[in-house]
């Protein structure tokens, strides 16, 4: 039955070219916009590299303190006091890093300024995330015991400050705002897009200006928690807000009228959300703009599609009235030009994957975004077939229900 | 087998209501061979749709097999039209971009029956028609004489107690219209019954019985 349904779809695929060229058109233009899309949502929430381990990692990112009312206050990455003292001690966690959001730094080679990000670490940092040491090695706990002036840079930086023609930079100086630091290990770079690992240049959190020492609730610092296990992860959490539990009322107060604190150990995405969308409301207002465009990026090519579809079955009243009179009965005609529909947006899909990877590509060398990595893997991928599907049925419900209600002997007359 | 009672049809638009059959009895026994004639526009196909269930009569009752199907689902008239009919048009109503063979299989889509279940039933009415030789052409490819062999051969491939011919021969040359005609007497023989629409005064006097309309009603 399903042969026979796509031979049929195949034939009027063939019969007229040109309405054949403006669906497809269409619907690969739309596929191929939403799979651009897909790529890049997994590319910012996705685990990619470094960040590979984000299936089973918890961000503590922010650090907010109210007053009862939550009429007043103020909200910041934590201190890294706060950090050791109540991340790091998680007993469930496999392993916790800590790290400094990226600041500004410059650096001179031949008397040009060159432009950093840098960002300083703990020796877990090296643990958590996934980076590819091109050259040296990570530091280590004694180097930061030691307060070691050393540092791990970047590939980039590494061709823009050595112009090293393939030779080794470890063991080389660089000097950054007048200090002189030793390149122990250079990495593969991270993404702007991942603001927690991204960076040029990566300091022990005991080099100079780090203001690790800095006392209160909030600084600086950011720490990613490592499960062993995804299924691990409420329970790190609970432990966690037991731990935030604990600080005293005269810690969380600081001087201010703060009286409330919320500091949250989250899975990436969640964090994201909750920078922009606080409160359950903001959450539910974000998910209806978030399917209102969904809805209108499909929708609108769906229901011109819809058109195409009725004018195209149209044609086809006769076949109807013979499939009836024949002992089809409505539901089998409405899966039949369901099916059909669905076969030409998989059609539509294919060449939307096809121009999706070569847009990816393009994108991915052009340079807009450094690292950039966009890919179509195996959720890409899946999404990008639901999405088909989804797009198929929205386009074809309806033209297959019209047409499925013909009378018989009416279509029989077209 | 098949029993019409004071079936009327009405066509209403919104200033016209044309009144296409009226007050129609009619009782076609197992095995019979009944023909239909009357002038253009006189109802013969109309009531062929109404006996066929491929239209609804605005009024009276159908009994097929005893039950009246008034109140069927349109799955279960479905099923009875898949099960006990097979229809045999005047303008064949092959569907062009299937083969011969896909377009004799269609009624066995909507039953139970496996691939191989189906083509095998197709060659053999195929074969029935003399057109065995034709299985992967396209109607395109076909004389009109073929196309109707073609379209005997979906109408018979379920084995249907009964066959509703709407004017099976009225695009043929005569030659071609005999040879149709006694395909379909082969049939009757063979225990099928048969309603035929016809124009064709001396094909139907070939059949068991006539039924003659005029203007909607029967007048003989």
């Amino acid at each position: 039955m399903l042969s026979n349904y796509i031979k049929i779809a195949w034939k009027v695929l063939l019969r007229h070219p040109f309405y054949t060229f403006i669906t497809l058109f269409g619907i690969t233009l739309t596929l191929a916009v939403l799979m651009i899309v897909t790529s890049f949502l997994d590319h910012l929430f996705g685990p990619h590299y470094p960040e590979n381990k984000r299936g089973r990692s918890l961000y503590v990112a922010t650090v907010m303190r109210t007053d009862s009312a939550n009429m007043t206050m103020s909200t910041g990455p934590a201190s890294f006091g706060l950090l050791t003292k109540h991340a790091k001690s998680l007993k469930s966690a496999e392993r916790v890093a800590i790290m400094s959001n990226f600041s500004f730094s410059n650096t001179y080679v031949n008397g040009k300024r060159i432009k950093l990000n840098t960002k300083y670490t703990d020796a877990d940092f090296w643990y958590v995330t996934g980076f590819e040491f091109l050259e040296g090695k990570p530091y280590d706990d004694t180097n930061i015991r030691n307060s070691d002036h050393v540092v791990v840079i970047t590939d980039a930086l590494r061709d823009q400050y050595f112009e090293n023609n393939g030779k080794s930079v470890v063991g080389k100086e660089i000097e950054i705002e007048n200090i002189n630091y030793r390149v122990i290990g250079v990495v593969k770079g991270s993404p702007p897009t991942r603001v927690y690992t991204y960076s040029d240049v990566y300091f022990p959190y005991t080099a100079p200006k780090s203001n690790y020492e800095s006392k209160g609730l909030q600084g600086r610092y950011v720490a990613i928690v490592l499960a062993k296990d995804a299924s691990d992860i409420p329970s790190i959490q609970s432990e966690f807000d037991s731990n935030i539990s604990k600080i005293t009322l005269p810690e969380i107060k600081d001087g201010g009228n703060y009286n409330v604190l919320k500091v949250k150990a989250e899975p990436y995405f969640d964090h994201f959300l909750n920078t922009f969308a606080r409160s359950d409301a903001d959450k539910v207002a974000f998910y209806s703009i978030a399917a209102l465009v969904l809805l209108m990026v499909m929708g609108l090519p769906a229901v011109n599609l819809v058109n195409v579809n009725v004018s195209r079955i149209l044609e086809r009243a006769s076949e109807i009235g013979v499939r009836k009179a024949f002992g089809a009965p409505s539901k089998a005609l409405l899966w039949q030009f369901i099916i059909e529909n669905i076969f030409i947006t998989f059609i539509g899909g294919t060449f939307a994957l096809i121009i999706a990877y070569l847009a990816i590509r393009f994108i991915n060398s052009s340079g807009w975004i450094a690292y950039a990595d966009l890919t179509i893997n195996f959720p890409v991928f899946v999404i990008s077939i639901i999405v088909c599907l989804v797009f198929g049925l929205l386009s074809g419900v309806l033209p297959a229900f019209r047409m499925s209600r013909l009378k018989i002997a009416e279509a029989l007359k077209a | 087998m098949i029993k019409l009672q004071n079936v009327e049809k009405v066509y209403r638009t919104s200033s016209i209501e044309t009144l296409a059959l009226n007050n129609i009895n009619l009782n076609v026994k197992k095995g019979e061979f009944v023909s239909i004639m009357g002038p253009s526009g006189c109802g013969k196909s109309t009531l062929l749709n109404i006996i066929g269930l491929l239209d609804a009569p605005s009024k009276g009752q159908i009994e097929i097999d005893g039950s009246p199907v008034e109140r069927f689902t349109d799955k279960h008239l479905a099923e009875l039209r898949n099960r006990k009919l097979g229809f045999i048009f005047q303008s064949f109503h092959l569907i062009n971009d299937l083969s011969v063979i896909d377009n004799v299989e269609i009624p066995l889509l909507y039953r139970n029956s496996s691939g191989r279940e189906r083509r095998e039933l197709a060659q053999e009415a195929l074969e029935k028609v003399g057109l065995s030789n034709r299985m992967k052409h396209f109607p395109k490819q076909l004389s009109g004489g073929q196309k109707q062999r073609v379209a005997i051969a979906r109408a018979i491939v379920g084995k249907p107690e009964i066959i509703l011919a709407d004017e099976p021969t009225g695009n043929l040359d005569s030659a071609m219209g005999n040879e149709i005609l006694s395909i379909l007497q082969k049939l009757n023989e063979d225990g099928t019954t048969i309603v035929m629409v016809t124009h064709d005064e001396a094909m139907a006097k070939k059949t068991h019985r006539l039924v003659r309309l005029f203007d909607g009603t029967q007048v003989q």
